[in-house]
């Protein structure tokens, strides 16, 4: 079954006696255990579409149904709840509650959870955050972590309520390029054990570790594929590992599609340019 | 979202800014004193008043001088006296329902004996005065029947009087002149304090009425009859019976109107504490002015907390929060602040009430309902002022909270 069906969504936007579409009649459909990029340059609809599928904003038109749930039905609470129960979140700038410790950040949803199961929410939110590698972190304040943990927090605080759906929007988008493949490795070895995962992204680079790639503009879907050769961010990783400048320096500039079976390392300066 | 839960994160995001959250509270905490403070001296003074009231008798009725008319032109209370020792003594032969009936003649003399003179009041009264008032000799005793009857010149000195003019305590047995005739010293009376009004009860003296009225000069008019009744369910019918007794010796027609007027405790009681409690009222109403200037810092607040932290409630929104959430997170918030607030004023009205108390003189009282009080209106200022902040927070789009900077 699909996580994510919508049909024809369109979406337009008034500002004073102008409408603007953002969304002019998309159709898109996931599949549970996907992971999938949506790429677009800034204006594209990427944005909007995000917004749509996070149940953060409502289409024009269409059809949108989430986990067999019809969302264009719900009620404000309703969608409070379904983005509680079914989506997870991870942002680009992390977005955790300033001077509150990782711990609490990541129990953050299971306060919120309306279900009326009695559940530890601190020892679910300690065990979130020993997956993302963040066990002995658990009392620090965001300001006290590095950007890179900071976004791990912020996917723990995704992943605690089990969702259906992780939605990253540009979660690379803060980090040095080291940083984000190690994001990057993370989100596949999550997908691996079976969570279905839709990043937003303008980075190519970023988009290779994914399996489908979405290209959206001008408010509709232009390509949409499977990734011939997808990269795997541990084994990037392995080879950023032991980069002695000069050795790195040695290596060719890569091109964007590596091919998967010989692990070619980015240039020292590697990300997108 | 659990309510402990609630109150948890409402402390923890007050604490993250004390300082603010302190002087957000210091309208409150100014507040909830204040009025702590003046219920505290209104209620201590009203208390006292009613212990005054009690100290002057039990069951008292007191008949009073009425106003005269000149030609429809009403006069004023007291501005024609007609109440005589007379009227005191039918009340005393006729009266049914009294225990004890005195008149209080009263003037102002020097006396003079002992270690000088002293200016002060004299009373001229029956025997059973001072069952009436409930006033006993502390040395010496006081008259009796036969110095009222052979209108003997022996005296009871008042406390301040007898300490003004025998320092050592040795005025039983001694003489004083008031007008020039001789007293003797029958005894000194108990201390009675002030009245509720400040005047000192004790700056007094009290001769038998008939020595005062034959032996004095300028002793005619009485001043007021004192009675009491056997219980406190006659006093009703014993003011009636007192009104028609005095009507009949002054033999009023049908038609005429009371030269006199009659009134029991409660009515004495009623009229002194008439002034206290429109003070009463005065200063809670200027206390609950500083209540809303509170309110409104705190309303204040919570708007600009509302606009620091659009970026949180947007977090919270798009991980699940409702509406009713964020509205309940700000307003327990707001609640949270004031309560503390009026707690912190509670505790410094208790102490500035005794403080001020111990300072001045003047009795308090912090009456345990003050308690109730102060923290149900901070409560109640909380849920307020904080209710349009909140609502203002519950009520933003979570796609603009998040991209808020």
């Amino acid at each position: 079954m699909s996580v994510i069906r919508i049909d024809n969504v369109t979406k337009v936007y008034r500002s004073g006696q102008n409408e603007v579409p953002a969304l002019r009649g998309v159709n898109l459909a996931v599949d549970a255990g996907e992971m999938l990029a949506i790429m677009g340059a800034s204006g594209s609809g990427k944005s909007t579409l995000m917004n749509i599928l996070g149940c953060l904003d409502m289409p024009t038109s269409g059809e949108y149904h989430l986990d067999g749930v019809h969302v264009n039905e719900l009620s404000r609470n309703q969608l409070a709840d379904l983005r509680n129960q079914k989506l997870g979140f991870v942002f680009q700038g992390f977005n955790l509650l300033a001077r509150t410790s990782a711990l609490e950040n990541v129990e953050l949803p299971l306060l919120y959870d309306r279900s009326g199961r009695q559940l530890d929410t601190r020892a679910l939110a300690a065990q979130a955050l020993e997956h993302v590698g963040l066990g002995n972190r658990l009392d620090h304040v965001p300001s006290e972590l590095s950007g890179g943990q900071q976004q791990r927090v912020a996917i723990a605080r995704a992943l605690v309520m089990h969702p259906r759906l992780l939605l990253a929007d540009e979660p690379t988008g803060n980090l040095d390029s080291r940083t984000s493949v190690e994001i990057m490795a993370l989100f596949q070895e999550l997908n691996d054990r079976g969570i279905t995962i839709l990043i937003v992204t303008h980075e190519a680079d970023i988009s290779a570790y994914c399996r489908r790639i979405v290209e959206v503009r001008d408010g509709l879907i232009l390509r949409d594929e499977p990734v011939a050769s997808r990269r795997r961010a541990a084994r990037d990783l392995e080879t950023l590992a032991a980069p002695p400048p000069v050795a790195a320096a040695a290596h060719a500039p890569t091109p964007h599609a590596p091919t998967p079976h010989a692990p070619t390392p980015h240039a020292p300066a590697q990300g997108p340019a | 979202m659990k309510r402990s839960t609630l109150v948890r994160i409402a402390v923890q995001s007050i604490l993250k800014n004390k300082m603010r959250t302190l002087l957000t509270m210091l309208g409150i905490v100014i507040g909830v004193a204040a009025v702590i403070v003046m219920v505290a001296v209104g209620q201590g003074a009203q208390s006292r008043i009613e212990e005054q009231i009690n100290n002057l008798g039990t069951n008292l009725v007191v008949v009073t001088p009425g106003s005269s008319q000149a030609g429809g032109v009403s006069q004023g209370a007291g501005t024609f006296n007609r109440l005589t020792v007379e009227d005191a003594e039918k009340l005393e032969r006729e009266g049914t329902l009294f225990a004890a009936v005195s008149p209080v003649i009263v003037s102002r003399a020097q006396v003079i004996g002992g270690q000088g003179n002293w200016r002060t009041m004299i009373n001229g009264v029956s025997t059973e005065y001072f069952s009436i008032r409930d006033w006993q000799a502390a040395d010496g005793s006081l008259f009796s029947e036969a110095d009222l009857r052979g209108m003997r010149k022996v005296v009871l000195l008042g406390h301040t009087v007898a300490a003004s003019l025998f320092p050592d305590g040795d005025a039983v047995g001694q003489q004083v002149q008031i007008r020039s005739v001789p007293f003797k010293v029958a005894g000194v009376l108990s201390a009675k304090g002030q009245t509720a009004s400040g005047s000192d009860q004790d700056d007094v003296v009290v001769v038998p009425y008939t020595t005062a009225r034959s032996r004095l000069s300028g002793f005619a008019r009485v001043q007021m009859i004192l009675a009491s009744t056997y219980s406190p369910a006659d006093i009703a019918a014993a003011q009636e019976e007192v009104r028609s007794l005095i009507r009949e010796s002054h033999r009023l027609g049908d038609d005429d109107d009371d030269d006199f007027t009659v009134r029991n405790q409660s009515d004495l009681a009623e009229a002194a504490s008439g002034t206290t409690r429109v003070m009463s009222w005065l200063l809670a109403a200027i206390a609950s002015i500083s209540l809303l200037v509170g309110g409104i810092g705190i309303m204040n607040i919570m708007l600009v907390s509302v606009t620091e932290r659009t970026r949180e409630i947007g977090i919270r929104m798009a991980i699940g929060a409702r509406g009713a959430d964020v509205l309940t997170q700000f307003l327990v918030e707001s609640v949270v602040i004031s309560v503390l607030g009026g707690l912190i004023g509670l505790a410094l009205g208790f102490g500035g009430a005794a403080l001020l108390g111990h300072i001045t003189g003047w009795s308090t009282e912090t009456p345990p309902q003050a308690v109730l009080i102060a923290v149900g209106f901070s409560a109640a200022v909380g849920v307020f002022f904080g209710f349009y902040p909140a609502r203002q927070a519950a009520s933003l789009d979570p796609i603009q909270a998040l991209r808020y900077e």
